[in-house]
């Protein structure tokens, strides 16, 4: 079997008594999309932050392409190419999509021989190159984020994350918050992603776009893993009962 | 939607934004020409401001960047009583300048690096941490100096005066060149340099700065620093200019400096700063005094038109700002929408 690129191993994050994420293990592989469900407070936010070097787990251990990974700090997760794209926590509102897409890897040149500083123009030119590779048109690369609207935005958010050649995308809950043109363009982006074969942990709530994109899927609720499916062999329905709890599913569907 | 490019080719444009302000400025400057033309048409009121403007400036250039941090600094004044001290002390009793001038500067950094590590790494929010700071460090001033003012009249003859207040060409004060100097290097490390970069996204969201991999604590400790470090030297060129140490010589700066600031766009929100902004802020506000009270007003009406000067200022700078460039109107529809109580994220 190939090697995993990411595999967490009985990873477990505890907020003071609340264990938010409970002994999780899980497995992606070069050139697959793994669906990350559950409800709201099931800890997929928590875990993918784990993993992206945000927080640091209580338990476990990560691996990424086979090899066990401590990570201090968010940089030490982007050195090792894992991307991720917050669902709340995407851009700098007051720059401009440039700067954002460089945001704390900044490209410089040496001034005077000695101080290095920004290279705009370099800048720029890169940020305009990854753009069009995605086909993404945002009006101009000086505006300022906020007035971009939700789809220009979770573009530019994207652009970022792949300028830096990815190993591993995580995208929490890409879709949230865009119109139904702008959805099926960020999805557009997952499968073109897909087809140059880098990995993609991808969170929503919206099953139609966790079905049309995946390939297999990760339950969570209550900080622990419930299920894993193959995409095409379950359903939205399996998928729900799976995460709400099926006990409760068949009380709801009990008649009177 | 907005297929307007509102920025300029470059990040330089900070200049073009400080526009609005330099034209205040010259507007001001022009009305007391009118009102005072024996005063502001000779060279000796610009020559006193030249004297007088570079301490708040050199305070607002470093506060400049603390703001567009999303922090604040309330302690540099008692940062000025507690450097100036220790300059002027340390000269009296040693005769020595560079000495002293070395160790008002550490002792200004050193606060300044206490305020950065209870912010950053405590985690106390700046204005609580700096305020109590403002107390403990001017209340251990007057503990030290037994709350006396102290002459260091014989630093007139020294080579540190000359250095830092003299008279170039027996005209203009050198202290002026200092805040020059200061002012080129901040702008640069704010528009040019990675350092600014990340102050500016710290501003704008912290979070978002954690997480996309920048220091936000190591750079927040320097922010406080460099800002502790410039009350510091504002502090030995006010001692040396007055020739005099004395306990309370800081607090009449807080107001005015943050009033430069603010009067220069410097966002309060963070994640936008203008050091063009904060020089010509800094020469309106200290221009203000001298032109009511020569045009005949009276000092009592200073403060009431420093007031009216930083409302309008700040108002112009929301009104620009939030409309990003595009019209009034997307300006009243944001303001009509905040006041439904919407959320202005």
């Amino acid at each position: 079997m190939e090697n995993a690129t990411l595999e967490v191993r009985s990873l477990t994050k505890r907020f003071g008594g609340l264990v938010a994420v409970d002994h999780m293990d899980m497995q992606v592989y070069p050139g697959e999309v793994v669906g990350l469900l559950g409800d709201n407070g099931a800890g997929k936010s928590t875990l993918i932050k784990m993993v992206s070097g945000v927080y640091h787990p209580d338990e476990g251990r990560i691996f990424f392409q086979g090899k066990e990974v401590k990570m201090g700090t968010p940089m030490d997760a982007l050195e090792l190419g894992i991307e991720t794209l917050y669902q709340d926590l995407a851009l700098a509102e007051n720059l401009d999509a440039y700067s954002n897409i460089f945001l704390g890897r900044e490209k410089t040149k040496p001034f005077l021989g000695f101080i290095k500083v920004l290279d705009h123009e370099s800048m720029r030119e890169e940020s305009k190159k990854v753009l069009n590779r995605l086909e993404i048109e945002i009006p101009s690369l000086h505006n300022q984020i906020k007035t971009l609207s939700g789809g220009q935005r979770q573009a530019v958010a994207i652009g970022r994350s792949i300028y830096w050649n990815a190993k591993l995308l995580i995208l929490d809950e890409p879709t949230a918050a865009l119109g139904v043109h702008e959805q099926r363009k960020v999805l557009d982006l997952v499968r073109l992603l897909r087809s140059q074969n880098i990995p993609i942990i991808i969170i929503s709530h919206q099953l139609y776009d966790i079905f049309s994109v995946t390939d297999r899927l990760v339950i969570m609720r209550r900080g622990k893993k419930v299920a894993e499916r193959i995409t095409k062999d379950t359903t939205p329905d399996e998928v729900v009962g799976l995460i709400i709890g099926s006990e409760e599913v068949e009380r709801n569907n009990r008649p009177g | 939607m907005a297929k307007i490019d509102i920025k300029g080719e470059s990040r330089g444009l900070t200049s073009i934004e400080a526009l609005p302000i330099i034209l205040v400025y010259i507007v001001i400057v022009v009305v007391f020409m009118i009102t005072a033309p024996e005063t502001f048409l000779g060279y000796r009121i610009y020559q006193s401001f030249m004297s007088t403007v570079p301490i708040p400036l050199i305070l607002g250039l470093g506060l400049t960047l603390v703001v567009a941090a999303g922090e604040i600094d309330l302690s540099f004044p008692s940062i000025i009583a507690f450097s100036g001290f220790i300059f002027a002390s340390l000269y009296k009793n040693t005769g020595q300048t560079l000495m002293p001038f070395i160790v008002a500067l550490i002792a200004g950094a050193a606060v300044g690096f206490v305020n950065g590590v209870l912010v950053a790494i405590v985690g106390i929010p700046s204005i609580i941490a700096t305020l109590g700071g403002q107390f403990l460090w001017s209340g251990l001033t007057v503990i030290l100096s037994g709350g006396l003012a102290w002459n260091v009249r014989d630093v007139r003859n020294e080579f540190i005066h000359r250095l830092f207040v003299g008279r170039i060409g027996g005209v203009l004060p050198a202290q002026v060149l200092w805040a020059l100097l200061v002012a080129v290097v901040l702008w640069f490390i704010l528009n040019r340099h990675k350092f600014g970069e990340h102050v500016l996204f710290i501003g704008d969201n912290s979070e978002v700065a954690r997480v996309m991999g920048v220091n936000v604590p190591g750079t927040k400790i320097i922010l406080f620093t460099l800002m502790g470090t410039l009350a510091a030297l504002s502090a030995v060129i006010l001692t040396l200019e007055m020739a005099t140490f004395w306990t309370t010589q800081g607090s009449g700066m807080l107001l005015i400096t943050m009033a430069a600031v603010f009067i220069g766009g410097t966002s309060i929100f963070g994640g936008k700063g203008s050091i063009f902004g904060t020089f010509f802020g800094s020469f309106i506000v200290g221009s203000l005094e001298a032109g009511i009270v020569a045009t005949g007003l009276g000092g009592f009406w200073t403060r009431f038109v420093v007031g009216l000067v930083l409302i309008l200022a700040v108002a112009l700078h929301s009104a620009l700002g939030r409309s990003t460039g595009l019209s009034a109107v997307s300006f009243l529809s944001f303001a009509f929408r905040k006041q439904k109580g919407g959320d202005s994220s």
